[in-house]
């Protein structure tokens, strides 16, 4: 595999480029504050030409900077393009986030790929300002106004006159558009769509189940050398010496590789890296003396400093919680989580001449860009970061950490070198999801209604995203000498206006700031409070970061406020909500789950229940509601889960096919991660290393059935549909546990032995409501 | 080093290689084959499985050594973009997966089942997939084409 220019590459593609001018690659687009905290790209995102091309053959090539992580976007971003253009799907190219060939579009993350890309932002804007251009193009070649012509296959023809035609390669043929983004230029409505909104099969799932497709695991570049990592044995380690010749004996060994506290392996052939690897005697020096995994959660609430936050604060909290008629409280843990991707990461990089080349599964390429140029010095113009496929990250996974550890390991030996991260490492340079200690008191009216609701949450933080100057937020920056975001005091300051991009504010509150209301629900009286603490571990986004975990609290308790005035849950939640959307998921759920309406738990206790969660996914970006059936083995405290319902409103659906595997497989990662998943660690080091000790569901289980009702709104710009299922999974289990047996799980994961001492506390109590879990 | 003798889907190869190889480095880094792939290196999560013989094997933990004069078949040995196998058809048609880095220990693993079992109760596929993993959990398509490729293959 060779890189080649985006020039070259245009001209492969058959676009005949006549003004191309590297000219602009002097030219930063002007809103960056220094030399590693810019977007400097050449390709300017303002420019069609940086979005669009159209070779003479008429084939369409998109460049883009979100890129297929697994979820679709191949595919979704082809259909979009396909469809504001009217040519057929085959003759779309997508180039994926290469920071030589595509605009800076920052992190495939977040659930923002389709509202960025499939609004009237970006690449939809794009292909429209293209679809507009060329509508122009032919008004002047065919003198026949443009509102005359209608455009198929690509072919452009006069509606009055059908001699009258000219395709898009004859139109366009050696030039560029050289036009800026329209912000005028309409897109197709979604009534006239013919591709986007149908079920396109996966562009790529031929490739993958013939093992065709190139993942990044599989580039080869010629000459090419294997790296291995040595990590500290202990968290906080640093390294004393390395003692080369305890490698000397193996043979193949290329380089041993030493920067600050970073150690890594080069041989000429993979299995020798292995060895050297595991034969290299290095001595470490202190690190270790992490906090006791079964005290951690209580430790959080005393760790410091803090860094506060105010998602919203009606100040009338304390007064109404003491005026309600009756207060519950209860306290929801949630774990550290792993992204365990199923391929421990792997990248390449060729760092020679003062030039650097990643291939790399990053779902950032231009922050990897920077990243890198800052480990080893080079200008960023120096610094090409192809993305090339990897296996599902689901967030900050070991993905942009294995890029830094090519491109050292290149660097040193002026060679290039692809890294394969074993499976331990994978697990201990990764940044893990958030663990979170959640309080929460509601307080209700005489009618059971909630009148005031309080929330205070605790969640550690190391790391991060290394963004575009960061790159000691991951573990190979950071051993490499680079410092880590960490928590620096703040306290909570007011806030402006309400946002609830967390979840940390449950959906039933009104969310009131800044003189307006932006909550999902009713509940007048409410405060929303978290505190960022020091975490001992690099943490990072995991699918559904912190909403998951928000959500988690916030879902299982409005059950127990349900359960405590002896509501129906389905009727108690749409009691306090408000928005419209969120309240059509919950009864299409609630409907086509056959929702039976009674309080819960179930008056004659079974093995059998119902739950049902639902969620506004960051305030406004997607909206689902799940119901769960489960059945309880009291004897052995297990849980099979029966079926899921799931009822999902993201806007417009681009590929509804696409839209349901994203559903059916967000829900059982969601079980997955409810059930079982946790990071574990001793005084020195992370215990959760491979899967024997990590437990994620395999295939061979009890799959319960994922029925997905998909709410298709097409007058409302799109949302992300990636994180919104799995966001209610755990609270939706929860619930149904409950109603199964009223024993009230309150700590994630769901496991066998807490389920028996929820079972055994209910047992011996009369009212499971309010209680703390033990702590 | 040794000169090692290998047939992989149908074709001989002569690798020269430390036989205490795992056969995966040989297939993906020799051979240059992206359909087993390195996911765990421990043999726990089924993402570098081959066929030898009718069996699945672990390439990962398998020393190349003790390969030596078996016709081992990866997950492009069994078919191709243009024709796939018919449990490959089978996946294409239920579109299970979805970055699809499984799909070596899921499909082979089903296809070894099928091959000896052609009528798998929902118990056998089970057990057939306990030592599998899908971290995307495209299960419920996968088992659906599993089940398909079963009702084709006895239709």
């Amino acid at each position: 595999m060779t890189a080649i220019s985006r020039r070259e590459f245009l001209q492969a593609a058959g676009a005949l480029i006549v003004s191309y001018s590297s000219a602009s690659i002097l030219e930063p687009l002007g809103f960056g504050q220094g030399p590693f905290d810019t977007h400097a790209s050449h390709v300017d995102p303002r420019q069609l030409d940086s979005w669009i091309a159209i070779a003479a053959d008429g084939t369409v090539t998109a460049y883009t900077g979100k890129c297929e992580l697994g979820q679709g976007m191949l595919t979704a971003q082809s259909q979009l393009v396909a469809e504001e253009l009217s040519v057929p799907l085959s003759r779309v190219r997508l180039i994926q986030c290469d920071t030589d060939l595509c605009p800076d579009q920052g992190t495939t993350s977040g659930s923002q790929s389709t509202p960025v890309n499939f609004n009237d932002r970006n690449l939809a804007q794009a292909a429209a300002t293209a679809r507009e251009a060329l509508l122009g193009l032919a008004a002047t070649r065919l003198g026949v106004p443009a509102a005359d012509f209608t455009i198929a296959d690509g072919t452009i023809t006069a509606a009055s006159d059908k001699t009258k035609r000219v395709t898009y390669g004859e139109l366009v043929t050696g030039r560029k558009f050289n036009l800026p983004l329209s912000t005028t230029a309409k897109r197709k409505t979604a009534s006239e769509w013919e591709v986007l909104g149908t079920a396109v099969m996966r562009l790529d799932m031929a490739a993958m189940a013939t093992g065709q497709l190139e993942y990044v695991h599989n580039v080869h570049v010629p000459g090419m050398l294997h790296g291995r990592v040595v990590r500290p044995p202990r968290i906080g380690a640093t390294l004393v010496d390395v003692n080369e010749s305890s490698v000397s004996h193996i043979p193949g060994v290329v380089m041993v590789v030493r920067r600050k506290n970073f150690v890594g392996v080069v041989a000429e052939r993979q299995w020798q890296a292995v060895q050297a690897a595991e034969h290299l005697k290095v001595r470490w020096n202190g690190g270790g003396n992490l906090p006791a995994q079964g005290e951690f959660y209580h430790r959080l609430r005393t760790l410091k400093p803090w860094r506060d936050a105010s998602v919203v604060n009606s100040k009338d909290v304390d007064t109404k919680l003491a005026q309600a008629v009756s207060v519950i409280k209860a306290t929801y843990l949630h774990p550290y989580q792993a992204h365990a991707s199923m391929g421990a990461s792997c990248a390449v990089a060729d760092v020679r001449d003062g030039k650097a080349t990643l291939w790399s599964p990053t779902q950032s390429a231009y922050p990897t860009r920077n990243g890198v140029a800052m480990l080893l010095g080079l200008p960023l113009e120096s610094v090409r970061v192809i993305f090339t496929r990897g296996s599902g990250c689901y967030g900050l996974n070991a993905a942009d950490t294995v890029s830094y550890d090519a491109a050292l390991l290149s660097h040193a030996t002026g060679r290039p070198v692809r890294v394969q991260l074993t499976r331990k490492d994978e697990f201990l340079s990764e940044s893990y999801g958030y663990a979170y200690v959640i309080d929460q008191q509601i307080g209700v009216d005489q009618d059971g209604t909630i009148v005031a609701w309080n929330y205070e949450a605790w969640w550690p933080s190391l790391g991060g995203r290394p963004g575009y100057d960061k790159p000691g937020n991951v573990i190979t920056g950071f051993l490499a000498g680079f410092e880590p975001d960490r928590v620096m005091a703040q306290p909570a300051g007011e806030a402006p206006v309400f946002q609830n991009r967390s979840n940390a504010a449950p959906s039933y509150v009104a969310g009131c700031a800044g003189g307006s209301c932006g909550g999902a629900g009713k509940v007048p009286s409410e405060r929303v409070l978290t505190h960022t603490v020091p975490s001992p571990f690099f943490t990072g986004p995991l699918r559904a970061p912190s909403r998951l975990q928000n959500t988690f609290a916030h879902e299982s308790f409005i059950d127990e406020a349900a359960a405590h005035v002896k509501a129906d849950p389905v009727a108690y939640r749409l009691r306090h909500l408000r928005d419209e959307r969120l309240i059509e998921v919950v009864k299409q759920a609630a409907k086509a789950a056959g929702w039976e309406a009674r309080p819960s738990p179930k008056p004659t206790a079974g093995a059998s229940g119902r739950g049902i969660a639902c969620v506004a996914y960051s305030g406004d970006n997607g909206y689902v509601a799940t119901v769960a059936d489960v059945e309880v083995d009291r004897a052995n405290g297990k849980v099979r889960v029966k079926r899921f319902v799931v009822a999902q409103d993201c806007g417009p659906i681009s590929n509804p096919d696409g839209l349901k595997n994203q559903i059916e497989g967000g829900t059982l990662q969601g079980m997955s991660r409810a059930l079982g998943e946790e990071v574990t660690w001793n005084d020195q080091n992370v215990t959760s290393i491979d899967w024997g000790t990590y437990d994620s569901l395999p295939l061979g289980f009890q799959v319960p059935a994922v029925e997905s009702v998909l709410i298709n709104r097409t007058a409302v710009p799109a949302t992300g549909a990636g994180e919104t299922a799995i966001t209610v999974v755990a609270a939706a289990i929860g619930n149904a546990i409950f109603d199964a047996t009223g024993a009230r799980i309150r700590e994630v994961p769901f496991t066998p032995e807490r389920i028996k001492a929820a079972l055994a506390e209910k047992s011996s109590h009369t009212n499971p409501s309010g209680r703390q879990p033990n702590l | 080093m040794n000169s090692i003798n290998l047939t992989v889907n149908g074709h001989a190869h002569t690798v020269d290689v430390d036989p205490a190889t795992p056969l995966l480095y040989v297939l993906s880094d020799d051979l240059q084959l992206r359909g087993p792939k390195f996911g765990c290196g421990l043999g726990q999560c089924g993402a570098c499985t081959v066929i030898v013989q009718g069996r699945t094997v672990r390439s990962c933990v398998t020393p190349v050594g003790t390969m030596i004069g078996a016709e081992i078949t990866t997950l492009e040995g069994i078919g191709s973009i243009d024709r796939p196998h018919p449990i490959q058809q089978a996946f294409i048609d239920e579109q299970a997966a979805q970055c699809g880095f499984c799909l070596s220990g899921v499909i082979l693993e089903a296809k070894a089942l099928v091959d000896k079992n052609p009528n798998p109760s929902d118990i056998d596929i089970q057990q057939a997939l306990s030592g599998v993993l899908c971290r995307c959990f495209v299960h419920t398509r996968m088992l659906r084409a599993v089940r398909r490729y079963a009702r084709e293959k006895t239709a």
